[in-house]
């Protein structure tokens, strides 16, 4: 057994955590400033939190991921590390050539107490940014929130640093699409495309981190959200916010700032949360919704409806992020899985309040944790199995120990592909991900069937 | 690509190593292109294997995109994660935890199902901002109660993160404190990731922690007549498990391995072999020495990577334990094992010898993998450490020169005596001195540049830019290194081999693990796909003419 001293019998622990369904801020922040196009992310504190991110992040996307770092030693901890990032600043310009650098912070230099605005200051007096280029920051301790707390402060810092009220309102909406994956935001961008509306989406990993292999390197690839349509954020007439958790502070701050009004949605994950998403697009736009669109939602519905047979009354456990699994948990209702088990390592009650009212009518005892961790997940499931897994790549620890077919989704995930090129957002990602939960589920009875019924046809 | 140095074509000519190592260094701004130009060397050979000096060791230019981890990666991810019986807890928040979690691949293999094996959990206090202010000790304590209430394991370690120094929790005195109530051991590491320069002060302090609180608890002695530690071998993707089967087959009894599929116990019991044999230099050179000082025991570098060094390091220990029917089994062993790797060497040979390799990893790979590929025929132009030490270049000759700066003055050097009752030198002083006049020499590494070509080009802790550079200017067919490299060099159109991870496959040590790696440099140097970069529009953009066949 892979993890052999998980038992079922669950000891209160109020201390240690086991297994974790989360991770730290900096990594959210360094995928976010990555969406912003030829930036740089930079780490300020020691070496170790930037490479373990950014080995995290390569090998989430098998992509380079580039980052610098204050490089820390012991003197920088003690005295504070403004002369680091002075100097950092300085080498990253003169041999990088970003035109953004976005500084996040650690648990280190938060701990410190540096002052990240004031050093900023100092090296542009320093004359150590040259015109035309830009630092930006973010605070991101990691002692607070999660990896997602990391992305949406960055994020934010996007609104803080670069919108600004200037110029006349255009006919255009401000997109933030969460913190997903690149083939999600390229296939979220293809949908208002596709309904015709003008839109700048902030962050923007799409041709950063699922770039074509092409034999030349290039340390900014084309993608990213430009820092000219950032600064035209406060000039649209209003802001789409994907993913209450990930993307709601900087709508609000837009909000605040440049009196662009928002509206904030659940991600369009799954049938209901992609139907709002248009029917607010289309309102807010004055649009009508294109056959396209009408053709991608009926043929999800066309396999929720060809296939129930097989959602049907399935129990599934859970682990992942907040704005992922409120998406994820009312598609599964929708199509009659029952999910069971929830469990997010990122703090807040607000989770588990909306994951009780979603799975009101699941005819089990449904369990949620918010600020849980994989190992309470499995003593569950230990204690009443289920049906389906749906989680990160560590959750094949507890599939193969308790033989239940998994589906991975979520972050990280180390040893499938999938992720970088298939969205999971819109109608056509509700279809991918009908057919994994199939492929797993169909697989299994395929494997455990007695001979005499074995199905040809499925 | 460039078989041979074709002067007629510019596309296959190496440019000299000055004119590199200048290119390499023109875009930095002055005070970093100083303190680099020391970092870069041209290696030249002299006579008695004296190198050029090389700076080592010291802090990373803040802004420069390097490989290198933390202090809290060489000592919790390397030295400590492959062991599996200890339940390891990461005092600070969740991230530094999180990502050590797993992913360094120490492969181990429980003696049976209820055996202790806790390399799959992560175990964290997740640091909060409560304790980031009033202090994190209370939350430790209890994570240690907890963790003793839900696994009652034989031993729990606690590893400090950055937070964790600042606030000033007493992780040693908790510690104490707990062993003393749980009646297990525990014990901790101070290994905040902004101590030293890099990964190697990490090592270092568990070298240190591990030294203190383990090695010599257990005084029996298990029988078997060669009794040997091996150190510094991790056991990714199974090296360890392969090396264990030769030793076995040889008659060699391990007693501990540091630490690839290792346990508490065999720790505790190590300092009863009668000969240490150390891989990675760099990562555990402190116990073998304090083990010497201690209770006697020498030690001698020895290489699994590569079959004739394999071949090499087996005769050296039964050189060293002078047994006849030992030396026979050893090399009835590798009489066995050769003709096999052979058969494969011979035949890659023809499709890799002349192509260029270049190696920058770690703070031994870099230099162990040169063997690999001289075997194969393949050329090793330029290479370097992550973290590495001078005298892990230039050989521990150096040792004596090396300036000791205050980073390192950070790290403690344990002042160790030779134990009243338990030390027994293992070999007189006369057979000692017998020995080294052979193949044997004793508490000696010979350092990567002696045994590198002239004109090669050696590089200290490189940075990303100068890997860019370094790909344009030489076109390698190869380069090793580690993960956070592997796409970048990958898109500039070069295979890369990662020798952290192995990229999930190996084992690549002994001699089924010369086959292996053999075999993978093969289908990766000579692999086709790398020639459908170009569609046919872009090799051929003319246009002729529309709808040819109206
Ligand atoms: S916080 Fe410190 S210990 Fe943790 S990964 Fe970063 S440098 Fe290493
Ligand atoms: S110290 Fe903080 S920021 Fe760095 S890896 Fe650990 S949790 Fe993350």
């Amino acid at each position: 057994m892979l993890l052999r001293h998980t038992t079922a019998e669950i000891i209160e622990r109020t201390a240690l955590t086991v297994n974790p369904a989360k991770t730290c801020q900096p990594i959210g922040a360094m995928y976010a400033a990555l969406g912003i196009h030829r930036c740089l992310p930079h780490s300020h504190g020691s070496q170790g939190c930037c490479a373990y991110h950014r080995s995290t992040l390569t090998r989430h996307y098998k992509e380079p991921v580039m980052a610098g770092t204050s490089s820390f030693t012991e003197g920088a901890s003690v005295f504070g590390g403004q002369a680091n990032l002075v100097q950092a600043i300085h080498n990253m310009f003169t041999i990088y050539e970003p035109d953004v650098i976005a500084v996040h912070t650690t648990c280190l230099s938060e701990t410190i107490g540096d002052d990240i605005p004031q050093i900023i200051a100092k090296a542009r007096d320093e004359g150590k940014i040259p015109p035309g280029k830009y630092v930006i920051h973010a605070n991101t301790p990691s002692y607070v929130g999660s990896h997602v707390t990391g992305f949406a402060n960055m994020v934010k810092a996007m609104v803080d640093y670069f919108a600004t009220t200037e110029g006349r309102k255009e006919h255009r909406l401000n997109l933030i699409p969460g913190y997903v994956e690149p083939a999600d935001m390229e296939e979220l961008k293809r949908i208002v495309g596709e309904l015709g509306i003008a839109t700048i989406m902030f962050p923007d990993t799409s041709n950063v981190l699922n770039t074509p292999q092409t034999g030349r390197y290039a340390m900014y690839p084309p993608g990213g959200v430009k820092v000219a349509d950032l600064q035209r954020l406060g000039t649209s007439v209003g802001t789409v916010a994907l993913g209450r958790l990930a993307s709601g502070s900087a709508a609000r701050a837009l909000d605040t700032k440049c009196k662009v009004p928002c509206e904030i949605l659940d991600l369009p994950i799954g049938l209901k949360a992609t139907d709002r998403f248009i029917d607010t697009l289309r309102q807010i736009a004055g649009v009508s919704v294109p056959d396209s669109l009408n053709l991608d939602r009926g043929r999800l519905l066309d396999v929720i409806t060809d296939m129930h047979q097989y959602f049907f009354g399935r129990k599934v456990a859970l682990a992942g992020d907040p704005d992922q699994l409120i998406s994820l948990t009312e598609f599964l209702v929708d199509i009659d899985m029952w999910p069971i088990y929830i469990v997010t390592g990122t703090p807040g009650k607000k989770f588990e309040s909306r994951i009780r009212e979603l799975t009101k009518e699941v005819p089990y005892p449904v369990k949620v944790q918010a600020g849980g961790d994989m190992f309470l997940l499995h003593q569950w499931i230990k204690q009443e199995p289920v049906d389906l897994l749906i989680g990160n790549t560590y959750m094949k620890y507890i599939s193969r120990d308790e033989d239940i077919p998994m589906v991975r989704f979520g972050f990280p995930i180390l040893d499938r592909l999938g992720h970088v090129y298939f969205p999971t957002v819109g109608y056509r990602g509700g279809l991918r991900l009908l057919e994994q939960i199939l492929d797993a589920l169909l697989d299994r009875q395929d494997r455990d069937a007695p001979e005499e019924s074995f199905e040809l046809v499925m | 690509m460039s078989e041979v140095l074709d002067t007629n074509n510019p596309e296959t000519l190496t440019p000299p190593p000055e004119v590199v190592k200048e290119e390499l260094l023109a875009k930095y701004p002055t005070k970093v292109a100083r303190k680099r130009a020391k970092q870069i060397v041209i290696n030249e050979v002299g006579p008695d294997c004296t190198v050029p000096e090389i700076m080592a060791n010291v802090r990373t230019i803040p802004g420069i995109i390097t490989q290198r981890g933390c202090t809290y990666a060489g000592c919790k991810g390397v030295v400590l994660g492959p062991t599996r019986d200890i339940v390891n807890i990461t005092h600070g928040p969740i991230g530094c935890g999180f990502y050590s979690w797993l992913t360094r691949r120490n492969q181990t293999r429980p003696a049976g199902p209820d055996d202790f094996n806790f390399m799959t959990y992560c175990f964290s206090t997740d640091m909060q901002e409560e304790q980031i202010i009033f202090g994190g000790e209370k939350k430790l304590r209890q994570a240690i109660q907890e963790a003793y209430d839900l696994f009652k394991p034989k031993a729990i370690a606690v590893f400090a993160t950055c937070p964790v120094g600042l606030i000033g929790d007493d992780i040693h005195a908790v510690c104490r404190e707990m062993k003393e109530k749980l009646g297990i051991n525990i014990f901790a590491f101070s290994c905040e990731g902004y101590k030293g320069v890099s990964q190697s002060a990490g090592h270092h302090i568990a070298n240190n922690g591990i030294f203190t609180h383990v090695v010599g608890l257990d005084d029996s002695v298990n029988g078997g007549r060669f009794r040997i530690n091996l150190l510094g071998e991790y056991n990714i993707g199974g090296d360890a498990f392969e090396i264990e089967r030769l030793f076995e087959e040889c008659g060699l009894n391990l007693v501990a391995t540091f630490s690839g599929n290792s346990t508490i116990d065999q720790f505790a019991n190590s300092h009863t072999a009668d000969l240490n044999l150390i891989m990675c230099h760099r990562s555990i050179n402190y116990v073998a020495e304090m083990m010497e000082t201690k209770f006697g025991i020498p030690w001698i570098k020895v290489n699994f990577i590569g079959a004739e060094a394999t071949a090499k390091s087996l005769r050296k220990i039964a050189a060293y334990f002078d047994d006849p029917e030992l030396s026979a089994r050893v090399e009835e062993v590798i009489a066995r094992e050769m003709p096999a790797v052979e058969a494969v060497r011979a035949e890659v040979h023809e499709r890799c010898a002349g192509k260029k390799a270049m190696l920058f990893v770690g703070g031994s790979r870099a230099h162990h993998y040169q063997e690999l590929f001289r075997e194969m025929g393949m050329e090793t132009i330029a290479a370097g450490y992550e973290f590495a030490h001078r005298d892990d270049y230039e050989g521990r000759r150096v040792l004596p020169n090396i300036k000791v700066d205050a980073d390192s003055r950070n790290i403690e050097e344990l002042h160790v005596e030779p134990d009243p009752q338990r030390f027994t030198p293992r070999i007189t002083p006369e057979d000692l001195a017998r020995l080294a006049m052979g193949d044997l020499t004793f508490k000696d590494y010979e350092g990567m540049m002696p045994t590198m070509a002239n004109g090669s080009l050696v590089v200290d802790d490189i940075s990303q830019y100068e890997t860019e550079k370094l790909i344009e200017l030489y076109r390698p067919d190869i380069i090793c290194a580690g993960i956070k490299e592997k796409y970048v060099i990958q898109k500039s159109g070069v295979p890369m081999k990662q020798l952290h991870s192995y990229d999930y496959s190996g084992p690549y040590a002994g001699f089924q693990g010369a086959i292996n790696f053999y075999q993978e440099i093969d289908r990766m140097v000579n692999s086709k796909v790398w020639k459908f970069l170009k569609a046919p529009w872009q090799e051929h953009p003319e246009l002729t003419a529309h709808y040819v066949w109206e």
